[in-house]
């Protein structure tokens, strides 16, 4: 049982460049860009609470894993992304999928298990994917994300492309195999591509310094020859510019490793309770919150006063019901699609048999007449 | 028609594919400067490039998955698994993602990849380097597996698989790359999903796939000439989906089968292929059906233990004729007689 709290690893560790940049970048942001760093992390807050709700009403299946700690990261490296650039990530990826651009309602309708959501409710709170806004899947298994978006990159540099991906995971995803052997592919093609490791400090209840041997894992880069940074995680700006660092150096064929250093507020899913915190570590993470810290500081510089909160509160409540609402009155899909996704190109003998269904049709019985 | 190997047909048409659509790329251990473990990919890296034909690190893993990421693009990576035992590395990539993208996102991106792989035992390569695992692939639906067993399939299938939309395990063997055939010189991909009559007949149906097709064959053109019997031969060419119709409807009209696999029998495809005679034809089967498999050892790399635990012409002549006999088969008459001291004391 760990006794200490966890210490949550932040800017003053990251290389010093890093931090100076995030400051210069930071006084050069209009009080509107800030604010709405400030509105898209209420958002992804409110849109995660009321997902936790619709689980706890059995509304949602499944696994759901919340972005609750991670705000700030989740807008501050979407922010850093153009449209057209692939964002590849894991099963705790609500947040990123709004952050990208689709609409609350079809996410909370894919949760919902619904026909209008992302997936047409066949991936689920673990499985969200959009084309249009170039979200290429949450990944329901650890790491299997990381040589797919590899595989994406290189289909960039084979058409001479000047999109990027940019590929997440979790600290403990650093522990798997195809993490080497996606960072080391994408280093020796020199692939557009930065791998982004959220450390929340947790697995599912595993420590970092538990799953790894370097526990700094953005040390690890250096394995591939790849340059690579930490960040704080609790800093949306200093997330943004870290992130805009790498994607630029992935889009002139460096494939860059960033780590953002952040929290997980609640347990691994919706049902954890988290048992294994200590007293100590619970009451740290009552008063370190992203969003109550950089709303402190934005209406400490005057971009944010209390107005301007309940306002924004106000907004964000209501793109939150109008989802929920949406989602329970989207149709569920109709039973007779259920085979409609196995293949894209059609092929004779796909077997189309439902459980109880035999394979051939029974024969008549000899002597009886019809 | 050009006599050719099952190896040069496989070259000859990846080249084609190459030359024909751009998006064709080929990834793989040891296929470029090293022109590939069975030189399938000989010349390749010379005429396109190290962009289209890519030497990978020893990371099946991370190379499968490459190429899946590739292909949710658009690309049509053509992935060379060096052997079929070295894709279990990759089976997270193939079966978790390559085989549920297209499904699991609701159709929005499909996966048009084909693995390239061998399989077979018989080389004195041991436990872990002959086996014939394409049971785990054809297990999941959103994939097709093919397994062509002579030239002409070679290249009508990877032609297939190549323009197909989905992943494909190709499956290849290492007993077939010196096999010679006809091979047509047209350019039209076979139809994935379809088993093939490779000899028509009427007194048994002998099932196989792959190497053991290839064995079908030239027993049931031995059985004709030595026994006068008029055996059919069905080739399953593909794996997933499994065309039950045509192996139904063979033994509709046979009334006897025999189902052939290099694979161990417990949980085999000739279990599939057994279950799938029994559904659709059990008023019509006047024996049982009898499958002739590996035996369910790890294979050994002693060249009488390997010989043994491996399925022979023999084992498929003796296993016809008993079950001829527990027909009571006219042509088998002589046969039956021979056999009966054994199947009837």
């Amino acid at each position: 049982m760990a006794s200490q709290p966890r210490q949550r690893r932040s800017a003053p560790q990251a290389p010093p460049a890093e931090s100076g940049a995030a400051e210069n970048a930071a006084a050069g942001d209009q009080d509107g860009q800030l604010r709405k760093f400030y509105r898209d992390m209420v958002l992804v807050r409110r849109f995660e609470e009321r997902a936790a709700r619709a689980y706890t009403e059995a509304l949602v299946g499944g696994y759901c894993h919340l972005n609750l700690g991670e705000e700030a990261a989740v807008v501050g490296l979407m922010a850093a992304l153009r449209p057209t650039d692939y964002l590849f990530t894991n099963y705790r990826e609500h947040g990123y999928a709004i952050m990208r651009g689709i609409d609350a309602n079809l996410v909370m309708a894919e949760l919902y298990g619904r026909v209008d959501g992302v997936s047409k409710g066949w991936g689920g709170s673990m499985h969200m994917f959009d084309v249009t806004h170039r979200l290429l899947g949450g990944y329901g298994i650890v790491g299997g994300q990381l040589p797919l978006a590899a595989g994406a990159a290189l289909a960039i540099d084979y058409r001479g492309g000047d999109e990027v991906v940019m590929c997440t995971l979790g600290d403990g995803t650093a522990a798997i195999g195809a993490f080497h052997e996606s960072l080391n592919i994408a280093a020796l093609w020199n692939l557009p591509i930065v791998f982004v490791i959220i450390n929340n400090g947790l697995g599912m209840g595993t420590t970092v310094v538990k799953s790894s041997a370097e526990p700094e894992l953005y040390k690890r880069g250096a394995a591939y020859r790849m340059e690579s940074a930490r960040v704080d995680g609790f800093d949306p700006i200093a997330t943004r510019d870290a992130a805009a660092k790498a994607v630029e150096a992935a889009r002139g064929g460096k494939p860059y490793l960033l780590e953002v250093v952040t929290e997980r507020l609640r347990g691994h899913s919706v049902v954890d309770p988290a048992k294994y915190r200590s007293a100590e570590e619970v009451e740290r993470l009552a008063h370190e919150d992203p969003i109550q810290l950089f709303g402190a500081k934005l209406t400490a510089n005057g971009a944010l006063d209390p107005d301007m909160i309940a306002a924004i509160e106000e907004e964000v409540a209501g793109i939150v019901a109008a989802a929920a609402d949406f989602a329970a009155s989207s149709p569920h899909p109709e039973v007779a699609t259920l085979f409609d996704y196995t293949y894209a190109t059609p092929v004779p003998n796909d077997s189309r048999r439902l459980p109880g269904e035999p394979l051939f049709e029974p024969l008549p019985l000899p002597g009886v007449n019809a | 028609m050009t006599i050719m190997t099952y190896r040069q047909a496989l070259h000859d048409t990846l080249r084609a594919e190459m030359l024909r659509d751009d998006s064709v790329f080929l990834m793989g251990e040891e296929i470029g400067v090293f022109e590939g473990s069975y030189k399938i990919t000989a010349g390749l890296l010379k005429e396109f490039g190290e962009k289209r034909v890519r030497d990978t690190p020893i990371a099946e893993e991370g190379f499968a998955g490459a190429a899946i990421g590739a292909a949710m693009l658009g690309l049509r990576p053509v992935v060379e698994m060096m052997t079929i035992n070295f894709s279990m590395l990759a089976l997270d990539q193939i079966i978790n993602h390559a085989a549920k993208i297209y499904g699991m996102f609701g159709g929005q991106a499909s996966v048009p990849l084909v693995i390239r792989t061998p399989g077979g035992g018989g080389q004195q390569l041991g436990a872990t380097h002959s086996q014939n695992i394409e049971l785990f692939y054809a297990f999941v639906p959103g994939m097709k597996v093919v397994a062509p067993s002579n030239p002409a399939d070679a290249k009508a299938l990877l032609l297939a698989a190549i323009r197909d939309n989905d992943p494909v395990l190709f499956l290849e063997n290492l007993a077939l790359y010196n096999t010679k055939g006809e091979v047509p010189d047209d350019d039209i991909p076979a139809e994935i999903g379809r088993a093939a009559i490779t000899r028509p007949g009427r007194d048994l149906t002998l099932i196989g796939y792959s190497r053991m097709a290839h064995v079908a064959a030239e027993v049931a053109a031995s059985l004709a000439e030595s026994d006068g019997l008029d055996i059919e031969v069905v080739d399953l060419r593909s794996l997933r989906p499994l065309d039950r119709e045509t192996i139904v409807s063979s033994v509709k009209k046979t009334h006897a089968a025999v189902v052939l696999e290099d694979d161990w029998l417990t949980y085999g495809i000739g279990a599939e292929v057994a279950a799938s005679i029994s559904d659709g034809a059990f008023d019509y089967l006047d024996a049982p059906v009898r499958r002739v498999a590996m035996a369910e050892v790890p294979l050994p790399y002693s060249k009488p233990l390997e010989t043994a635990a491996l399925p022979s012409r023999d084992d498929v002549i003796a296993a016809i004729r008993q079950t001829l006999a527990a027909v009571g088969h006219r042509a088998a008459q002589p046969l039956a007689a021979q056999a009966i001291g054994v199947l009837q004391p």
